[in-house]
């Protein structure tokens, strides 16, 4: 097993600035717009855009909510493993705003999809975007793009794109491993 | 990640310290589901379950049946009382006859003590136990530890007394199983004549004082007088049991502190519990009513996802 630096620390946060100011720019104020950092580890990505959005940016108010997508996954009882769920957060309404949904890795699109239907839940969204702090290009099952992506990248399949964040994993560096 | 060690729910007996953990676990996520405005998951779509009731029941049949819709199950529901079962079928018979219209799970509740395991043993399904006669009734006793839980902030440690008939009552067995194996301490309280002869080998006291066994805990969990079983007589009159072994509300303001009254349900009012205990605040009757729905929902989820 290899495995070689994608992003270090310096340019993941060069890349999560542009992702904010891209954000900035689309929805202003974000009184209409909901972040949705998808568990278990796109809540990193919608934590920090926040900071950097709200501290920098000077953005006073920004929902932002976490969503657990097991439950509407399409793979149930066809791994060996039972799917584990994580923590749903959502304490306001969806109902009439735009959701930002957010991930770090963008790969097969079938967990976006799994996002999609489990939103729905919490009312009817006027719009849906996506944000992917990697895109895995040409890896795609299903026919999802995203609106923002932080840097796309050319991995085969035998490869994994690992993200690490320095309040989780103790350093903010994005590998890519050849398994 | 962390799988249930066992294909069916036949009992608590059956299960470790780990499964119950993660049962509770997955049940918190379905009880923040069941809170959304739409209540309702998408996993279990291709799965089908057969809710066989041989024996009457409200609130167990009615928590399945809403447990496996919100998770997607298609359902059907049967009832000895109108089925072929009066014309002389047997068990194995009925339930394979419903298998053969492809049902992943069988959720039974049955008058006969180990059928369930007996079923498990004969057919081809995943098998919960929603009662079978004295013996066990496991969903009710997770939701009842879930329900401490999520009151008391954990089960290690507490002090539960079950009062009540004992003898006869397959949530009390459940319960002890339960309870002794999170790390509880409990008691059973009630007539001697509804005591189980050999009780305390299972690692639990027997008080036969009410007011002292109340004093002692902090959870009181009273059991209904199962009439129905009630073969010879077991107390003089129901009067004279409610008056040694109902709780009031006099009494429970007398005792030293605040405790938590649970019933599993149904409440003979005025009988083992008045209805100013029932409905006081110290009572979570009501809160084990809908965490049944989450515990079942994660008891089917975690064997669904088991089925191959």
């Amino acid at each position: 097993m290899s495995q070689k630096v994608l992003l270090s620390s310096e340019e993941i946060n060069i890349i999560l600035h542009r992702l904010a100011c891209q954000l900035l720019e689309n929805h202003l104020d974000f009184e209409h717009t909901v972040l949705i950092g998808i568990q278990p580890r796109g809540t990193f990505v919608a934590e920090r855009l926040t900071k950097i959005l709200k501290e920098e940016y000077g953005v006073k108010h920004i929902d932002v909510g976490f969503l657990d997508i097991t439950f509407y996954r399409d793979d149930f009882r066809r791994g060996d493993k039972t799917l584990a769920a994580t923590k749903t957060k959502i304490d306001f309404l969806v109902e009439d705003k735009k959701v930002v949904l957010i991930d770090d890795v963008l790969y097969t699109g079938r967990s976006i999809r799994a996002a999609l239907t489990a939103i729905q839940s919490f009312g009817r969204p006027s719009e849906i975007e996506l944000l992917a702090l990697i895109d895995r290009r040409f890896s795609r099952h299903l026919p999802i793009q995203p609106n923002y992506r932080g840097r796309q990248v050319d991995a085969i399949n035998e490869e994994k794109v690992k993200v690490m964040w320095k309040e989780n994993d103790g350093k903010d560096v994005i590998y890519l491993i050849n398994k | 990640m962390a799988e249930l060690s066992v294909k069916h729910l036949l009992g608590i007996k059956y299960l470790n310290e780990k499964d119950i953990q993660l049962i509770f676990d997955t049940a918190d996520h379905f009880k923040e589901v069941i809170n959304r405005s739409i209540k309702k998951v998408p996993s279990l779509r291709d799965i089908t379950i057969a809710n066989i009731f041989f024996e009457n029941s409200t609130r167990t049949k009615l928590s399945f049946e809403l447990a496996e819709k919100r998770l997607s199950a298609d359902v059907i529901n049967f009832s000895a009382g109108q089925s072929s079962v009066k014309k002389g079928e047997t068990l194995i018979d009925t339930v394979n006859n419903i298998l053969s219209m492809k049902v992943d799970m069988v959720v039974m509740r049955h008058p006969n003590p180990g059928s369930g395991i007996f079923l498990a043993k004969h057919v081809n399904a995943s098998i919960v136990n929603a009662g079978d006669g004295a013996h066990e009734h496991p969903t009710q006793a997770l939701l009842d530890s879930y329900s401490i839980r999520e009151k008391l902030g954990d089960v290690a440690g507490k002090k539960v007394v079950i009062v009540g008939d004992i003898l006869h009552s397959r949530v009390a067995l459940s319960n002890i199983f339960a309870l002794k194996l999170q790390g509880a301490k409990v008691k059973v309280c009630g007539p001697k004549t509804l005591l189980p002869k050999y009780i305390e080998s299972l690692g639990v006291e027997v008080e036969t004082d009410l007011r002292k066994a109340l004093n002692w805990c902090d959870v009181a969990n009273m059991l209904r007088i199962q009439n129905e079983r009630l073969d010879i007589s077991y107390f003089p009159t129901t009067r004279e049991y409610t008056q040694q072994f109902g709780v009031n509300k006099t009494l429970l303001n007398s005792l030293d502190k605040e405790i938590v009254i649970m019933h599993p349900g149904p409440i003979n009012r005025g009988v083992e519990i008045t209805s100013d205990v029932a409905d006081s605040k110290q009572s979570i009757i009501l809160n084990q009513v809908e965490n049944g729905v989450a515990i079942r929902m994660a008891v089917i989820y975690l064997l669904a996802s088991k089925i191959k």
